[in-house]
């Protein structure tokens, strides 16, 4: 299998999470060049001629998604990459994607904000944005990288997520772990887990597009096999016909959030380490687990009982691990490079048991530690759990 | 009545294996072209002899946005101004699959404008089916990228300033390889020149003035659909291969319709197969 480069490599982020996309069955990619997702299309481009995948820059990322959700529905697994201000333009597509159900990957690599921001320097100010940035209302997958062993792991577990419930899956990395080099291990074709397209086999006249499994996933068929189906990203019934009225809506849209929140304890991945004995929990993703992983280690050599709560998937957020955690310990850390998004949602969940402490890791990267065993010391000494988010300052 | 009942006979539309029946009545109101242009399209379905379980058709939004959802293809109704990007996808990822944009002048050329000139740039095969009814009728006759100059929309309640666009011009001069205009007074015309895009490879663009007897024709005291149709029989001029230069349509003005660019141009998939198989090639 060439599109599964078996063995050990030193590679940057964004090259793994091509490899990745590739070994789950990528064959589409539309996109829009933007910093620092650049070096995705470039090993694509240059991989694609191997294993036969199309590659196409559209005009904006508007019409990136667009093609990559047209594409989906041949039958070719799609996504498209992007930074913040692209993805900013993506949320009308994101909104599509989940009407019509279409599996694909958006990936993510998150620089600095608002607006223009700085192309090349590590930002997580997007993962509200994956989360709520289209209109309606929806639930979403996201995933957030750490290193680019990650990139590739998680790639494929995205295009996985995105064809098990027929949702676009987002990648939220960050321009960090991007342009990480590292070595990865890609193991051998058979011992990758791939989730295949669940394809309606019946009669071609019996097929309703949107007519729901237990699981309230639908079943798809490609273009051009006859069935000659309807879709459409107005409230629909099971035939693709749009019906405007407020049964139809409880009847469409309802089982496009419980598709993902009745399953999350299946979707939902963390990992953690140190967590058993800790007092002090560090919750963290993408790039700042690094520097929590760091941290978690220096403090624990000079004794401090401190563990780590990485979020494999942001989305659904964690939330009973969480709730846990906070009743055992006397506060959970969040590191972020932001002013402060998903700490929101430890707090939420942490429901008053721990101190919630954030701290803005912003512009210092995601390997530094300084700020973090300031904190974690000052958390050690805390006993009154104080309201709402303590803030790092 | 008793022999009425007793001859009831099971009646089949002539377009049944074109058209979903089960979602009949349409929207369209009363007077308008739209119903035209979806009969001149399902004619041309059937006489270009064509696999239909091949052929995709997506829209955007609007009135001719919803099309899409009349005709038994495989059919996607997207988002605003979005279908021809979607269409590209699907064209790009299969190229089997022909694939036919039916949308209005304001999905189009407003808030699609970028793609289609894209799209018509880098040759994607694609029919473009473009309604011009002059105005954006599903939302009440708001001002449209092609609303003639003088004439009235909810948006601009003194007579539009705004100089309209002139679509094969744009077409032809992004890069259209088929370019032609019809009203839909000229049905049997329109569906001879769809019949041939059909065939065409590369980007096909038709536009039909259509008319909007609800909005365009009220707001503009234009009459009904009826009136609107023989103005296009006093008004429109066919002129074959006429410089697309020479198309504009002032408010009430003549309308030369007809084929004006049928060339070859290589499509966006063929360069790209065939550079890939260079590549390949010189690689062993």
């Amino acid at each position: 299998m060439k599109a599964v480069v078996q063995g050990s490599h030193v590679l940057m982020g964004n090259h793994a999470c091509v490899e990745g996309a590739l070994a789950a069955g990528c064959r589409f990619l539309g996109g829009y060049p933007i910093a620092p997702a650049l070096e995705i299309y470039e090993r694509f481009l240059e991989r694609a001629k191997e294993v036969d995948a199309t590659f196409i820059q559209m005009e904006d990322e508007i019409s990136a998604l667009a093609a990559v959700l047209g594409a989906s529905w041949t039958g070719k697994k799609s996504m498209t990459v992007t930074s913040g201000p692209g993805l900013s333009l993506m949320m009308e597509h994101l909104g599509l994607g989940v009407m019509l159900e279409t599996p694909c990957v958006i990936v993510d690599i998150q620089r600095v904000g608002p607006s223009l921001g700085m192309p090349n320097r590590p930002s997580q100010g997007d993962m509200m944005q994956a989360r709520w940035g289209s209109h309606g209302d929806y639930e979403i997958v996201a995933l957030s990288p750490s290193s680019a062993q990650d990139m590739f792991d998680y790639t494929i577990k995205a295009f996985n997520f995105s064809e098990r419930y027929r949702i676009p899956v987002a990648l939220m990395a960050d321009e960090y772990v991007a342009h990480v080099k590292e070595e990865i291990i890609i193991p051998p074709f058979e011992k990758i887990h791939i989730e295949p397209r669940r394809y309606y086999d019946g009669p071609h006249n019996g097929y309703l597009p949107f007519k729901r499994d237990k699981n309230y996933v639908p079943r798809m068929v490609d273009i051009g096999k006859g069935y000659r189906f309807h879709v459409t990203g107005l409230t629909h019934d099971d035939r693709g016909y749009p019906i405007m009225n407020e049964e139809c809506q409880e009847y469409n849209v309802h089982p496009l959030v419980r598709k993902i929140r009745d399953y999350a304890d299946s979707i939902v991945e963390v990992q953690e380490s140190n967590t058993e004995d800790a007092e002090v929990v560090i919750v963290s993703y993408g790039g700042t687990t690094r520097a929590a992983l760091k941290a978690m280690a220096q403090a624990r050599k000079s004794g401090m009982k401190v563990g780590s709560l990485k979020l494999v998937t942001v989305w659904p957020f964690p939330e009973k691990r969480v709730v846990e955690l906070a009743k055992k310990v006397k506060a959970l850390i969040v590191p972020e490079m932001n002013f402060g998004q998903v700490v929101f949602e430890v707090e939420r969940c942490s429901h008053g048991y721990a101190n919630v402490i954030f701290v803005p890791h912003g512009e210092k990267g995601a390997e530094h530690t300084e700020d973090l065993l300031a904190v974690i010391t000052q958390a050690m000494q805390e006993n009154i759990v104080r309201d709402g988010i303590i803030e790092y300052t | 009545m008793e022999t009425l009942e007793s001859t009831k006979l099971e009646v089949i539309h002539p377009m049944e294996d074109v058209l979903r029946m089960d979602r009949i009545p349409h929207i369209w109101c009363p007077g308008c072209g739209i119903g035209l242009a979806v009969t001149a399209f399902s004619a041309a379905l059937e006489k270009a002899n064509i696999d239909l379980n091949k052929v995709s058709i997506v829209s955007g939004i609007g009135c001719t946005g919803r099309v899409a959802g009349y005709v038994k293809l495989d059919s996607f109704h997207t988002t605003h101004g979005r279908a021809v990007a979607f269409a590209t996808g699907i064209k790009a990822a299969n190229p089997d699959i022909k694939v036919v944009v039916f949308s209005g002048d304001g999905d189009l050329i407003a808030i699609g404008g970028n793609h289609f000139i894209h799209a018509a740039r880098r040759n994607i095969d694609m029919l473009v089916i473009c309604v011009n009814n002059f105005i954006y009728a599903m939302t009440g006759g708001q001002v449209a990228p092609t609303t003639p100059l003088k004439a009235y929309a909810t948006t601009c309640p003194f007579g539009c300033v705004e100089p309209p666009f002139n679509i094969p011009y744009l077409a032809d001069s992004s890069g259209a390889v088929y370019v032609a205009r019809w009203t839909t007074l000229h049905i049997r015309r329109l569906c001879n020149s769809m019949t041939e895009a059909l065939h065409k490879k590369g980007f096909s663009v038709i536009e039909v003035i259509s008319p909007c007897a609800q909005y365009y024709s009220r707001i503009n005291r234009l009459g009904d659909g009826l009136d609107m149709m023989k103005f296009y029989h006093d008004n429109s001029e066919i002129r074959h291969g006429e410089d697309t230069k020479n198309l504009d349509i002032g408010f009430q003005g003549k309308i030369i319709v007809g084929k004006f660019v049928d060339r070859e141009r290589p499509t966006y998939m063929e360069r790209y197969t065939e550079r890939l198989a260079q590549i390949k090639g010189a690689k062993k």
